[in-house]
């Protein structure tokens, strides 16, 4: 392991300047900050297409856009959300604190960083340029199901590429946090000492790297039978278009681990941190992480119950789905019982962390209902759905992103954030989220189908709420760019511990870090081990 | 980065390809897992010959009725009808059912019907000696044609099942249009209506 030869600049800590330093920057933490700012962006980019869709939902009828138009935004919201918001703002926060958790000064590859980071803006503009072109941007679900996504005009090769350039960038992301955290621990750090958050963020990388590859060979698979002939999902051709489907959720399903594994690494820091106690279980958690990312490669069918199955795969998967409640309910005992008896104080951070856990819950929940096969067949591809996957998306993730921005935020910056209006942010977040999507629950089970622009007048009342909760969410999150805003440019100085209750060695660095994390690598000892 | 870092990324990139491989030989494994397992169910029938039709068990004191449905993808600008709407045949009877297709345009068109057995668990029981889909169809300008489908359903099939349908989608296969450019009549009709 060689400290000193990380790169280039490691011996001096003065910053590069203007724009250079972000365009050609090999810094982790200038790294984590690009991903940061980007994912924020397009999480205001994607909630502006909730907007319109909520827009268009308040009445029945059609009001505002064309039908076209609200699939393309129903689709597009989602894969802006899911590859431009909640993954990049995962991998901002494991380039900001994967190396200062672990003690090492930098990631294992810089240079690389820095191309996996600049993928992405590049992926953005071609997918977000289909709005432009002949025929549209994709309308067809964020799920490219064939044979309506071919239906696409100019735009479906744009789609495919900013696909590839994604998986090309998350895989590239991946394995740099691997290398890293394999290579470059600091003597003692050993793999049992790991904060969560590390442990998470690996599982997380071999996630990726598993799967996100099969995505990328699907797509092509569509790409070359729009092209180039070829029939894997053309029926006339002998191709099968549910074999799409098959490919499309061995990766869908394990994505969604990608997406919420970091978020549960986060709220393992957290919530020890103002319970003021250790982690509940901490081995137990790696182990329960490992599981249901080993299960999840296993119940991809859970989404094509209705799709036509035979009874024997029907059961399997519905099984396979109810067995991963099981290292997910080892997690939520965990947590709770972390919490079971501790000194508790509720800065913003722990808030959103119980949110987290509240939350997910719920929509973990639903999607064991949905999990069992007879009555999936009413809940499928209605708004039951739709509720589902908020759940554990909006409070289950973005909260825990949330959370971990003002865990770390006084780390950062070396100031405090305002903590008045960060529970102002809390509050109306969660109970607007609520609003917002509790009431879908309902509305699916009373049947209203999901992307569709128009609906039954009976179904008018909760869509109105449920606009009006979808706006006030909307603006809460004004308040977080406000909060980063001002805490950027000062406040009562944090100290270096910044919580009370805090542990791991990203506390032991000045707030503000120095630019090049440990220089030297500190021992770590089975006392400062994770909290 | 260490010549660690730098073989441990060596490994996950090997990784990385051998999973864009392995979402390609999903195509093939699905096949293989299904026909395996006996789990096939895509709807998809099985072909025999007369003579091992001849040896299926008839069972004179059942009646299975079987439906027919036809459809045409919409690029293909041909007209595709059953004779009969359904049958009813005893299982072990080798039965022989008429279709009429007709090109509508005015060049030569290859169609290839794919054809589907609902229930599915009826699919594995439902077999056939003869079908215009096990070919491709070359159908001349405005030709009219009488094709049909021999089949028989074997008696094993379980004894809640009581109807089944048979469906045919007639698509435009890839090759057909090399044959219209070659064609004498360049000029290809998309008047499916007529
Ligand atoms: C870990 C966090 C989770 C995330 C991010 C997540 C996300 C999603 C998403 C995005 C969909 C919709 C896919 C589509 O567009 O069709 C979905 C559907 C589904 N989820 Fe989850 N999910 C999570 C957890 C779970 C859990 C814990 C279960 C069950 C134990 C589950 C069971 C299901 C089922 C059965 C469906 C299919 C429903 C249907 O199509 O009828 N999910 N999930
Ligand atoms: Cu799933």
């Amino acid at each position: 392991m060689s400290y000193a030869a990380v790169h280039d600049d490691v011996h001096h800590d003065h910053k590069p300047t203007g724009i250079g330093r972000w365009l050609f920057s090999t810094n982790h933490k200038d790294i984590g900050t690009m991903y940061m700012v980007f994912a924020l962006i397009m999480f205001f980019i994607g909630g502006a297409m909730a907007m319109v869709i909520r827009l268009e939902l308040f009445q029945p009828g059609l009001q505002f856009v064309d039908p076209q138009f609200f699939n393309s935004m129903t689709t597009v919201h989602a894969l802006v959300m899911i590859f431009g918001a909640v993954m990049p703002a995962g991998v901002g926060l494991a380039n900001w604190m994967i190396p200062m958790m672990i003690g090492a000064p930098d990631m294992a590859f810089p240079r690389m960083n820095n191309m996996s980071f600049w993928i992405l803006p590049f992926a953005f503009a071609l997918l977000l340029s289909t709005f432009f072109m002949q025929g549209g941007a994709p309308a067809g679900g964020w799920t490219m199901y064939p044979p309506l996504v071919l239906q696409l005009g100019d735009g479906l090769p744009f789609l495919i590429f900013a696909v590839h350039f994604l998986g090309i960038s998350s895989i590239m992301g991946a394995i740099n946090i691997i290398a890293t955290v394999f290579n470059m621990r600091a003597p003692g750090m050993t793999f049992m000492r790991l904060p969560l958050f590390v442990w998470t963020w690996i599982i997380t990388a071999f996630l990726l790297i598993a799967a996100m590859p099969v995505l990328a060979g699907a797509v092509t698979m569509l790409l070359t039978d729009k092209y180039f002939g070829t029939a894997f999902f053309d029926a006339a051709g002998g191709g099968d278009p549910v074999l799409f489907q098959h490919v499309f959720w061995f990766f869908g399903h394990p994505e969604v681990y990608i997406l919420v594994l970091p978020s549960f690494g986060i709220i393992s820091q957290i919530i020890p941190t103002f319970a003021r106690k250790p982690l509940f279980g901490y081995a137990s958690m790696v182990y329960a992480t490992a599981s249901i990312a080993f299960l999840s490669f296993f119940v991809w069918a859970h989404h094509m119950f209705t799709a036509g199955m035979p009874l024997a795969g029907e059961l399997f998967f519905m099984y396979a789905t109810m067995a991963i409640a099981v290292p997910t309910g080892v997690k939520v005992f965990n947590w709770t019982a972390t919490m079971w008896r501790g000194s508790m104080t509720f800065e913003t951070p722990m808030l959103f962390s119980i949110g987290v856990l509240f939350m997910f819950t719920l929509g973990g929940f639903t999607g064991l209902m949905m999990g069992i096969t007879p009555v999936d067949f009413q809940y499928h591809d209605t708004y039951f759905i739709v509720a589902h996957f908020h759940y554990v998306l909006v409070p289950g993730i973005v909260f825990g992103i949330i959370a971990g921005v003002y865990y770390w935020l006084p780390k950062w910056t070396g100031y405090m954030y305002d903590e008045t209006l960060g529970k102002w942010h809390f509050w109306l977040s969660t109970i607007s989220v609520n609003v917002l999507f509790f009431p879908m629950h309902f509305l699916g089970l009373a049947g209203m189908p999901r992307r569709i622009p128009d609906y039954n007048t009976q179904f008018t009342d909760w869509n109105q709420i449920i606009s009006i909760g979808g706006l006030a969410f909307g603006l809460s999150q004004l308040i977080l760019v406000w909060v980063v805003i001002k805490c950027v440019r000062g406040g009562e100085k944090a100290t270096d511990q910044v919580w009370e209750g805090a542990h791991g060695l990203e506390f032991t660095l000045p707030s503000p870090p120095p630019f090049h994390s440990f220089t030297t690598p500190p021992k770590v000892t089975e006392a400062m081990a994770h909290s | 980065m260490s010549a660690a870092a730098t073989r441990t990324a060596k490994k996950l990139f090997i990784f990385a390809i051998a999973m864009f491989g392995f979402g390609y030989a999903m195509v093939p494994l699905y096949n293989v897992f299904c026909d395996v397992t006996g789990l096939r169910l895509k709807g998809k029938t099985g072909e025999i010959t007369e003579t091992v039709a001849a040896t299926v068990y008839v069972d004179p004191n059942r009646l299975v009725t079987v439906a027919f449905d036809t459809n045409v993808n919409s690029a293909l600008p041909w007209r595709f009808k059953a004779q009969q709407y359904t049958m009813k045949v005893h299982p072990g009877v080798i039965t022989e059912a008429v279709f009429v297709v007709e090109n509508n345009s005015n060049a030569t068109v290859i169609g290839r019907a794919v054809p589907s057995v609902v229930p599915t668990q009826a699919a594995l029981f439902f077999n056939k000696t003869e079908c215009f889909c096990f070919t491709k169809q070359t159908l001349t300008a405005g030709e009219r044609k009488e094709i049909v489908v021999r089949f028989v359903v074997d008696s094993k099939l379980p004894k809640k099942i009581n109807t089944m349908t048979l469906s045919y989608t007639f698509y435009e296969a890839a090759d057909s249009k090399n044959v219209a450019q070659s064609d004498s009549n360049t000029v290809k009709a998309i008047d499916i209506k007529s």
